[in-house]
């Protein structure tokens, strides 16, 4: 299940609904992203984080149904803010449900290793010295680019 | 054609948002860019260094080679940077 929205979320109710009903699984596995408050050296004391509405749906749900295929799982929930936020705010919910913990942790990580570098969201960051736009990293493509070389 | 940009390619241009009628010229994004660049000003400005440049036809990441055509959405943004 995908969602964007401005809103916060729980994540202990979504972590618990998400095995809810499902007595097969036997593990869920969890991303939470949260806002630092440095950017490189400098002070942030807020992000905006601006996305493509209908894009931002579509590349979150062709990255979940890859998930699908890549590993038995038995739910799958991204939830991703947009707007401003501040220091210690969440920004992304991963979640992995599956019978056994490695295909949980690994699909975990792989959703949010590609979420970093192709769902269209951009982040801008409030810092002593103005608003400034947050540059992609190559460290995010790499370790995406590290899925591809999976057996 | 619905032209759509994001983030510091909306602000540089000044628009989030345009409707253009596709001139006859342009057949892929290369030429696109290439046009918007020609009307000079901020378009010459934000679209100069095409290494941070990246489009969308239709919700889709596609290259500089593919076609655009009337009746598309395409959408020019820097390099994504969520999570």
């Amino acid at each position: 299940m995908i969602r964007v929205q401005r809103e916060d979320f729980d994540v202990g109710v979504e972590l618990e609904r998400l095995a809810a009903g499902n007595q097969r699984i036997g593990g869920v596995a969890s991303f939470i992203g949260l806002v630092r408050d440095m950017g490189g050296d400098d002070q942030v004391s807020a992000l905006t984080l601006e996305h493509y509405p209908g894009m931002t749906e579509k590349k979150l749900g062709e990255i979940e149904a890859e998930a699908h295929q890549c590993w038995p799982l038995d739910a799958v929930l991204i939830i991703h803010r947009y707007g401003r936020l501040e220091p210690g705010d969440r920004i992304v919910l991963v979640a992995t449900a599956s019978p056994h913990r490695e295909a949980a942790l690994a699909a975990c990580q792989f959703l949010i290793d590609w979420l970093k570098t192709d769902a269209p969201f951009w982040k801008s960051e409030e810092t002593p010295a103005g608003k400034r736009w947050v540059e992609s990293r190559t460290e995010d493509e790499t370790a995406r680019e590290r899925w591809k070389l999976r057996p | 054609m619905r032209l759509l940009y994001f983030a510091w390619l909306r602000a540089r241009i000044g628009c989030a948002e345009e409707e253009l009628d596709l001139p006859p010229e342009v057949r892929e994004v290369a030429g696109l860019l290439d046009w918007l660049q020609s009307r000079g000003g901020r378009y010459a400005e934000a679209l100069r260094d095409r290494s941070v440049v990246r489009v969308a036809v239709n919700q889709n990441y596609v290259g500089l080679e593919h076609p655009v055509r009337e009746g598309d959405e395409v959408a020019i943004f820097p390099p994504v940077t969520g999570g």
